[in-house]
C-alpha cells in the first residue's frame, strides 16, 4: 500500500505541474496586457515611466520563459507571490479563504451522505412503490436544477419572504454574509453563524443528494439481485438482515467513494454557490481574480485547489482498499 | 393424476418430501411462462436423486421453489403441494420458511464465487448461519465452522476460516459452500449444479465430498444437473425433466440402459459411452458399424406457448403427429418396477420404431441397448 | 435466479413467432425496440415534449413577441432595447414585466431560448465530433496516441471546470462564438474518454474476433460493428451534455464572464435580477424557471435514453 501511495503521489506531481502551467500560459502568454489593467485600465494614457515601473515591479519586462522559471522557483520555496490587485500575499489569501471552502464542503457532504443514502435506500427497498416513483422523479429534477436557481429560491423563501411575512424565528435564514464564528474548525459557534451556514450548505448539497440517492438506489437494487444475497436468503436470514448485513455493505462501497470524491471537487468548484450566497470561499475568489487578470491569485489558489483535489482522490482510493477486501495494490 | 412409484431402495416407508402436481408460473410482460408444469415426486431419507434436464427445463426453478426462493411478485405457484415431513410449504409463511431454510433443507448453488459474499470472511458467513438456527455461543459456532471446513477436506481450516472467498480456489470455494450448507445438519440438501463451474478434475473431488457428507449425516440430496456423467457416478435415482414436466423417473441403471422416453433415449444417444459394447474404440473396430453420436434435432420449446400435447413431439423421431402425441399430454406412467415414463409409447418403443420405419427412429431406439452394462 | 430470469427473458423478448420458432437469439437493440423502451419512461417523454416546445419557442420567438405586443397593445417590444418604463410588474401589456432598463422580460426570456439552445446544440455538436475522432484514435489504435490523449485530458480535467472556462473566456473574449468554442474545447475531452473506453470494451469482445476470423476488413469491423455499439454511451452523454452546456453558458453569464449586454442570455438576466430580488422577484424567477425547465428536460431525456439503450439495467 505504501508503494501505491508513493507511486500515486509521484504521478500527481507532473499533473499538477502541467495543469498550473497551462493556466500560466493562458494568463501570461495570450492577448491582454496586464500592465494596462494594473495601471488603471484601457482608455487612459499611461506615461511610459509608470509603465516601466510596473513592468519592473512585477517582472513583466523579463521574457516569458524567465517569468515561468521564476514563478515555479518561488512556488518551490512556498512563495505564491502577491496579488496584483491589492498586493496581499497570495498565501495569506489562501489562509483566509480556504477554511471557509473546506467547512462548506464538509457540511454539504454531511447532508449529502445522510439524506442521499437514506433516500436511496428507502427507494430501493420499497421499489416500485409510490415513495420510490416520487423520489426517483424528484431526484432527476433536483439533479438538474442549477444551484443559482435553487439558491435564489432558498434565499427568497427563507431569507426574504420569511422576514417580510414575519414567519417564526426558527425558519428565518438571513443570507449575504459569511459565517464568522467557528468551534473546533467545523462547527458554527453561534446561532448567527449557524443560520448563515445552512442555506449555502443546503443549496450546494441539493444536487449531490439527488445524485447520491440515485446511485444508492441503483447499487442496492443490484446487490439485492446478486447470488450471494440469494444464498443469504437460503440460509434462513430475515429479509431485513439480508438487506442490511449483506446487501448494504457491498452497495455502499461505490457510494462512499463517490461522496469522498465530491469532497475534493466541492472545495474548488463551489463557485456558483459562493457567489449566490456571498460566501467567501476559494471558488468565488478565483473567479474574481480571473476577471481582473490577477494571475498570481488565480494560479496560487488554483494550485491549492488542485492539490487538495488530488490528495482527496488518493485518500478515497486508499480507503477503497479497506472497504473492499478484493482490492490489491501491487499491480 | 400421475402415478408416482415409491423408491425401490430399502427405506423407512415415509418419504421426507412429497411434491404433488407442482406448477410454477412466471408473470412477464409478454405473458405467463409455465416454467414448471405439473411435477410430482417423492424424496426418501438418505437417498440421492438427480434432477436432470437442459437449460430451461425447469429443474432449477423446481429446486428454488422447494425453499420458497422464487422472486415473489413475478413467480406464482398456482397449484401444487410441497409436503415437507407432512407440512405443505406452498402456503407457509415467511417465518416458517426461514426456520426450514438452512436448518432442515439447505441449498448449494452453482457458482461459489458469486454465491458467497465477497466482503465477509468465509468463517463469518458460516457462523452467521449456525447462530441463526442453533442456540450456541459465538465461540461454539466458530468451532463448529472450523469443524465443518475440516469435514469437507479444506486444509488448515483454522486459518481458512478468517479468509475471504476470493482467496480460495474454485474447488475450495465450493467445498466451503458445502460446509456452510451442512453446518446445521439438514435432512435434505439441494445441490443446484454444484460442479458445473468447476474443472473436471475438481468436479470429481467435490462430488466425493458431497457423497461423504451424505454418508456421514444421512441427509437426502437432490442433485440438479445437466451433466449425465455426474449423475452416473453419484445418483440412486434419476428424474428427467423437459419443458417443465417430468418425463422419466427411475433408478440410475434403468435410465442409462433401459430408457423409456424418447428424450432420455436421445440424451443417451448423444453421449459418448464407454460402458456399452458397440462403442468400443480400438484399431480393430469396423468404424462403419461403430455407433455415431446422435444429437437431438431442434431446440427446446418456448415456455410461453408450449406445443400442444406432448411437449417433446416437435423433436421426437417416434412422434405420432396428428394422433396421440399432439392431442394428449402423456401422463407419467409406470413401465416397470420403480420406473415411470411419460410417453404414449413407453411400453413398447421397439414396436413404435418399427411402425415409424425411419432409420432415425430405429437408430434412436437402438441407441441405448438393453445390455448388462458394467456397474458405474 | 438472475441467470434464470435472463433465460426466460431471452425466450420472451425474441419478438418472433413463438409457436413455430421456439428459441431465437435476442435481437440487438433495433431503433424500434429502443423507442419502445424509451416510451415507458414517463419523465423522459415529458422531457422530450418540453424540448420540442422549447425548440418551437426558439424558432417562433419573433411571432410570440408579436403576439404579446398585439394583445398588449404596445407597438414595439424588443428583447435588447428598452422601450417601456423600468421594473414593471407582469401585466397584460408585459406578460413577464420589464427589467431595469425597460426591456420587456417576456421578449427577452423567449429570445433567451434561442441563445441557450443554439449554444447548447452547437457546443455539443462540436465537442462530440472532435471527441469521437480523438476517442477513436486513442481507443482503436492505442499505444502512443492513447497515452498522449489520456495524459493531456488528465491534466486538463484536474483543473476545476469553472476555473478553466472562466480563464479561457477572460483571455479570448466574451462573444457567443467564443463561449461556444470554449465549451466545446472543454467538452470534447469527456466525450473522447467515454468513446475511447467504449471502443476498447467493444474491441475486446468476442464478436470482433469472430468477424475478423471470417475475413472482415478493419474498416468494415469499425463501421459496421464497433461504432454502432460503442457510440451508444456517447449519444447518452451528448444529450446530457447539452443540458450541461446550457448550464455552463448561463453560469458564466451569471458570474459576469459570459455573454455581453444586451444579449438576452438567461444567466445574464438572473444576474441582473438578483439585486432586485426583494422588490421584483419576477425579474429573476422567470428566466430562472425557463433555465431550470430546459436543463431538467435534457437530463430527463438523457436518462431515458440511457435506460432505453441498455435493457439489462434493472429499473
Amino acid at each position: 500500500m505504501l508503494g501505491f501511495t508513493i507511486r500515486r503521489l509521484a504521478q500527481a506531481v507532473p499533473v499538477i505541474f502541467c495543469a498550473i502551467s497551462l493556466l500560466f500560459f493562458l494568463f501570461y502568454v495570450l492577448p491582454g496586457d496586464p500592465v494596462t489593467i494594473l495601471s488603471g485600465g484601457t482608455g487612459r494614457n499611461v506615461p511610459e515611466v509608470t509603465r516601466q515601473n510596473i513592468e519592473q515591479k512585477y517582472g513583466f519586462d523579463k521574457s516569458i520563459p524567465e517569468q515561468f522559471a521564476t514563478y515555479w522557483g518561488n512556488v518551490a520555496t512556498g512563495d505564491l507571490g502577491d496579488s496584483l490587485r491589492d498586493d496581499q500575499p497570495v498565501w495569506d489569501k489562501v489562509k483566509q479563504f480556504a477554511p471557509n471552502s473546506i467547512r462548506l464542503a464538509f457540511w454539504a457532504l454531511v447532508l449529502e451522505a445522510f439524506f442521499g443514502i437514506g433516500i436511496g435506500m428507502v427507494s430501493a427497498v420499497k421499489r416500485y412503490s409510490v415513495i420510490d416513483t416520487v423520489t426517483t422523479l424528484l431526484s432527476t429534477i433536483a439533479m438538474a436544477i442549477p444551484v443559482f436557481v435553487s439558491g435564489y429560491l432558498i434565499i427568497y423563501v427563507f431569507g426574504i419572504t420569511a422576514f417580510q411575512r414575519g414567519w417564526p424565528e426558527w425558519i428565518r435564514f438571513p443570507t449575504g454574509r459569511t459565517p464568522e464564528n467557528w468551534a473546533f474548525f467545523f462547527f458554527p459557534a453561534d446561532e448567527e453563524s449557524f443560520r448563515r451556514l445552512v442555506p449555502p450548505a443546503v443549496a450546494l448539497a441539493l444536487i449531490q443528494i439527488a445524485v447520491v440517492a440515485r446511485m444508492t438506489r441503483t447499487t442496492m437494487l443490484e446487490t439485492i439481485n446478486t447470488d450471494y444475497v440469494r444464498t443469504a436468503r437460503a440460509k434462513g436470514l430475515t429479509e431485513r438482515s439480508v438487506v442490511f448485513k449483506h446487501g448494504l455493505r457491498n452497495a455502499l462501497i461505490p457510494v462512499v467513494t463517490l461522496i469522498g470524491l465530491d469532497f475534493g471537487t466541492l472545495i474548488g468548484s463551489a463557485v456558483l454557490t459562493e457567489t449566490v450566497f456571498s460566501y467567501n470561499g476559494l471558488g468565488s475568489q478565483i473567479v474574481r481574480a480571473a476577471q481582473f487578470r490577477d494571475a498570481p491569485v488565480v494560479l496560487g489558489l488554483t494550485l491549492v485547489v488542485v492539490i487538495a483535489y488530488l490528495v482527496v482522490n488518493l485518500i478515497v482510493d486508499l480507503s477503497y482498499g479497506v472497504l473492499d477486501p478484493r482490492i490489491r495494490y501491487d499491480d | 393424476m400421475a402415478e408416482v412409484d415409491p423408491a425401490p431402495r430399502g427405506t423407512d416407508g415415509e418419504p421426507l418430501l412429497t411434491v404433488e402436481d407442482l406448477r410454477v408460473h412466471f408473470h412477464t410482460d409478454a405473458g405467463v411462462v409455465k416454467a414448471v408444469d405439473g411435477v410430482s415426486f417423492d424424496i426418501h431419507p438418505g437417498e440421492t436423486v438427480a434432477l436432470v434436464g437442459e437449460s430451461g427445463s425447469g429443474k432449477s426453478v423446481t429446486g428454488m421453489s422447494l425453499l420458497g426462493l422464487l422472486p415473489k411478485p413475478a413467480a406464482q405457484i398456482p397449484t401444487g403441494q410441497i409436503l415437507w415431513r407432512g407440512t405443505d410449504l406452498v402456503p407457509a409463511s415467511e417465518a416458517q420458511m426461514r426456520k426450514i431454510r438452512g436448518q432442515e433443507i439447505s441449498m448449494i448453488f452453482q457458482d461459489a464465487m458469486t454465491s458467497l459474499n465477497p466482503v465477509m470472511t468465509v468463517g463469518k458467513q458460516i457462523v452467521e448461519m449456525i447462530r441463526l438456527h442453533l442456540d450456541v455461543t459465538r465461540r461454539q459456532a466458530r468451532a463448529r465452522a472450523v469443524e465443518m471446513l475440516d469435514a469437507v477436506g479444506i486444509p488448515e481450516a483454522r486459518k481458512r476460516v478468517e479468509m475471504y472467498p476470493h482467496e480460495f480456489s474454485g474447488g475450495m470455494r465450493q467445498r466451503a459452500m458445502i460446509a456452510m450448507a451442512i453446518a446445521c445438519d439438514p435432512q435434505l440438501i439441494i445441490a443446484d449444479e454444484p460442479t458445473t463451474a468447476l474443472d473436471v478434475t475438481v468436479q470429481a473431488q467435490v462430488l466425493e465430498v458431497l457423497a461423504d457428507v451424505q454418508q456421514r449425516t444421512g441427509a437426502a440430496m437432490i442433485l440438479i444437473t445437466h451433466d449425465l456423467g455426474v449423475v452416473a457416478g453419484v445418483a440412486d435415482r434419476v428424474m428427467v425433466m423437459y419443458a417443465g414436466r417430468l418425463v422419466e423417473s427411475a433408478a440410475t441403471d434403468p435410465v442409462f440402459y433401459d430408457a423409456r422416453h424418447p428424450y432420455t433415449l436421445g440424451l443417451m444417444a448423444s453421449l459418448p459411452r464407454i460402458d456399452v459394447d458397440d462403442v468400443v474404440i480400438g484399431s480393430d473396430v469396423d468404424l462403419r458399424s461403430g455407433r455415431r453420436l446422435k444429437p437431438i434435432e431442434g431446440q427446446p420449446p418456448s415456455l410461453l406457448h408450449p406445443p400442444p400435447g406432448c411437449s417433446f413431439h416437435p423433436r421426437c423421431d417416434l412422434a405420432d403427429i396428428g394422433g396421440a402425441c399432439t392431442e394428449e399430454v402423456p401422463a407419467l406412467r409406470r413401465v416397470a418396477i420403480g420406473h415411470t415414463a411419460a410417453c404414449h409409447f413407453a411400453d413398447d418403443l421397439e414396436a413404435r420404431a418399427a411402425a415409424v420405419g425411419t432409420a432415425d427412429a430405429i437408430d434412436l431406439v437402438h441407441a441405448a441397448p438393453v445390455v448388462e452394462g458394467p456397474t458405474a | 435466479m438472475t441467470a434464470l430470469n435472463e433465460e426466460l427473458v431471452v425466450d420472451v423478448e425474441s419478438g418472433s413467432d413463438p409457436s413455430t420458432d421456439h428459441s431465437v437469439a435476442p435481437e440487438a437493440s433495433s431503433w424500434r425496440n429502443i423507442w419502445k423502451r424509451f416510451k415507458r419512461n414517463r419523465l423522459a417523454l415529458v422531457g422530450l415534449f418540453i424540448i420540442a416546445a422549447l425548440v418551437l419557442i426558439a424558432v417562433f420567438a419573433p411571432l410570440l413577441v408579436r403576439l404579446e405586443s398585439t394583445i398588449g397593445g404596445i407597438a414595439r417590444l424588443d428583447p435588447e432595447i428598452g422601450t417601456s418604463p423600468a421594473r414593471l410588474q407582469p401585466s397584460a401589456d408585459h406578460w413577464f414585466g420589464t427589467d431595469k432598463t425597460g426591456r420587456d422580460l417576456f421578449a427577452r426570456t423567449v429570445y433567451g431560448t434561442r441563445i441557450s439552445l443554439l449554444v447548447g446544440f452547437s457546443a455539443v455538436l462540436l465537442a462530440t465530433t472532435v471527441g469521437t475522432v480523438f476517442g477513436a484514435l486513442a481507443g482503436y489504435f492505442g499505444k502512443w496516441a492513447d497515452t498522449l490523449i489520456m495524459r493531456f485530458t488528465d491534466v486538463a480535467l484536474a483543473l476545476p471546470y469553472i476555473v478553466l472556462a472562466i480563464a479561457l473566456v477572460v483571455v479570448f473574449g466574451r462573444s457567443l462564438v467564443t463561449i461556444v468554442l470554449v465549451l466545446a474545447s472543454l467538452g470534447w475531452m469527456s466525450t473522447a474518454r467515454i468513446f475511447r473506453s467504449s471502443i476498447i470494451q467493444q474491441k475486446n469482445q468476442e464478436y470482433v474476433e469472430a468477424a475478423r476470423s471470417i475475413g472482415c476488413s478493419s474498416w468494415r469491423i469499425i463501421t459496421r460493428h464497433l461504432v454502432p455499439n460503442a457510440i451508444q454511451p456517447v449519444i447518452v452523454y451528448a444529450t446530457l451534455a447539452i443540458g450541461t452546456a446550457i448550464l455552463s453558458e448561463a453560469a458564466l453569464s451569471f458570474l459576469g464572464v459570459g455573454a455581453l449586454e444586451p444579449t438576452p442570455s438567461w444567466g445574464l438576466m438572473i444576474n441582473h435580477g438578483r439585486s432586485a430580488l426583494r422588490s421584483d422577484p419576477h425579474l429573476l424567477f422567470f428566466p430562472a424557471a425557463f433555465l431550470a425547465l430546459t436543463i431538467v428536460a435534457f437530463t430527463a431525456v438523457g436518462d431515458g435514453l440511457r435506460d432505453a439503450l441498455d435493457p439489462k439495467l434493472k429499473r
